[in-house]
């Protein structure tokens, strides 16, 4: 789970980014793309598109392979309440070891949480991006730099300061959304609570005990709430120093 | 069979009225549409009632958490914290295996081991503990000037309360109290996904759209559904709330009227 929380984190900010340049971005159909994508996983219940990104992911690719490895294949891919794809275009292949298929429910699941992700950062970044004083670009501009190199040496060192209020929101919303992948078939810690908190008896296993999954999910609660304790602490000093100096109302 | 039929049968299915057995096979987009639409009943009822009961807790919590008195603010302080600062998601699981042990004691806990009502307790806790940080925040903002003009007219206490601080603590939370009340509708999703069961099936939109990608394998059509039916409702919280939020700013001049916004919000 934590591992989750560290790869994440950086991808979503990544999907973000590229939301935001994109909902900026001058030509039009791009700055239409930048903006439906924020406005539309916004508007929807993530845990939604959670559910709905894991399968479309997954068939997505397959369906991409199969086109390309089975050109001759003339059924078609949905038979009635079927996906039938050729066998070479599983993914992961049927024979590949267990760790694998482990390793891409994973990294289909990181992929999910950064898109969804991504366009909270976006909305994020976008903000912070139209808050940096207009002055800054135009001294830029005075200086004879162009477009882009006003967005990269003067927009993005500064937007930073804008954007850490809603990004350590951002943060926050991210620890507190770990358990849901749960939901996409991944044994994490909901799933061993439930599992290992549940009634045993005697024929079973050598320890046997009661329905112990309300303690199991106390401790969880306790978990996260420091958790979240200890990385408001941390943001608080981060603002605290990236603000040092720095001509902002607060 | 016809659509109309389909309608006859499934529209009330979600509170078990109508057809017993959910579709099989020959999954039609009238089907779906209507069996992810009467599941959207669910949403609705726990969203309004949350909602509405969460708001007089929210408003408590926040006079509790400005006050002076430690014996009142200690406890608002945790209240909000607890809720706050853990996953909603954890919440329903251990308040649902909370109320399932408390149930073998005492009866009086058999219905909240059902979501009915032991899910609509967690979101309204949830809800108000959200909403009282707001409303806190909303208190601390009030202009200085307003509560200095209230002392000189003689107004103290209660009466100051009433017309002063409430109704200018309302207006200044009302754009951010708006997103909460939309991301509370969105947090009914999780409902059926934790420990609470669906009780004959009786599920809400996502528990129905969830079965027919399960069982269709095709998640381009229920997921879309949902989709529409999720921004139909946001448009009509929004424009309520929007409703509300001129008169709550009906005495302000047109110019100095703050835009309601629809600033960007989280899961919890």
């Amino acid at each position: 789970m934590l591992l989750l929380l560290a790869v994440t984190a950086p991808t979503a900010l990544l999907f973000g980014f590229g939301g935001a340049i994109a909902a900026r971005a001058r030509v039009l159909p791009v700055r239409w793309l930048g903006r439906a994508y924020i406005a539309i996983v916004r508007g929807v219940p993530d845990i939604a598109f959670f559910l709905f990104f894991v399968i479309a992911l997954d068939q997505g690719i397959e369906w991409v392979r199969h086109q390309a490895l089975c050109p001759d294949w003339t059924l078609p891919v949905r038979q009635g309440s079927d996906f039938v794809v050729c066998a070479a275009a599983k993914m992961p292949s049927s024979n590949a070891p267990q760790w694998v298929h482990e390793v891409y429910g994973f990294a289909i699941a990181v992929v999910t949480f950064a898109i969804v992700f991504g366009a909270f950062a976006a909305n994020v970044l976008h903000g912070a991006m139209m808050a940096v004083p207009r002055a800054q670009i135009e001294t830029a501009e005075a200086y004879g730099m162009s477009r882009a190199q006003a967005f990269r040496r003067i927009v993005v060192p500064q937007m930073w300061v804008y954007a850490l209020p809603g990004l350590s929101n951002l943060w926050m919303v991210l620890i507190k959304a770990t358990p849901l992948l749960f939901l996409l078939g991944i044994e994490d810690v909901v799933y061993w609570a439930r599992e290992l908190g549940g009634t045993k008896t005697p024929q079973f296993t050598d320890y046997p005990h009661g329905d112990w999954r309300m303690w199991y999910f106390l401790a969880l609660l306790v978990f996260y709430l420091g958790l979240t304790r200890v990385s408001e602490i941390a943001l608080d000093r981060l603002m605290a120093r990236l603000t040092f100096g720095q001509a902002v109302a607060r | 069979m016809s659509c109309w039929d389909t309608v006859q049968d499934y529209a009330l299915r979600s509170i078990g009225i109508g057809e017993r057995l959910l579709p099989r096979d020959d999954f039609t987009l009238c089907k779906q549409v209507v069996l992810i639409g009467s599941g959207m009943i669910w949403n609705v009822y726990f969203g309004v009632l949350a909602l509405s009961m969460g708001f007089f807790l929210a408003v408590a919590l926040a006079m509790g958490k400005a006050a002076r008195r430690t014996v009142l603010r200690k406890p608002s302080e945790w209240f909000i914290f607890l809720f706050r600062g853990s996953p909603l998601f954890i919440q329903f699981f251990f308040a649902y295996f909370v109320f399932l042990s408390l149930k073998g004691r005492s009866a009086i806990f058999d219905p909240f081991t059902a979501a009915w009502a032991g899910a609509l307790v967690v979101l309204f806790f949830n809800t108000a503990a959200y909403s009282g940080e707001i409303f806190y925040g909303a208190l601390r903002a009030i202009p200085r000037g307003d509560m200095e003009a209230a002392e000189a007219y003689g107004l103290t206490g209660w009466t100051r309360f009433r017309r002063i601080t409430f109704p200018t603590m309302l207006r200044l939370a009302w754009p951010a109290y708006t997103n909460e009340a939309i991301f509370l509708f969105h947090a009914t999703t999780l409902v059926f996904f934790t420990g609470f069961p669906a009780w004959q099936q009786r599920g809400d939109a996502l528990y129905y759209a969830s079965y027919f990608a399960d069982r269709t394998f095709n998640p381009f059509v229920p997921y879309p559904i949902l989709a529409l039916y999720f921004i139909g409702l946001t448009l009509c919280i929004a424009a309520l709330f929007g409703k509300a939020s001129r008169r709550l700013n009906r005495h302000l001049p047109a110019e100095r009227r703050r835009k309601m916004s629809l600033r960007p919000n989280f899961l919890r």
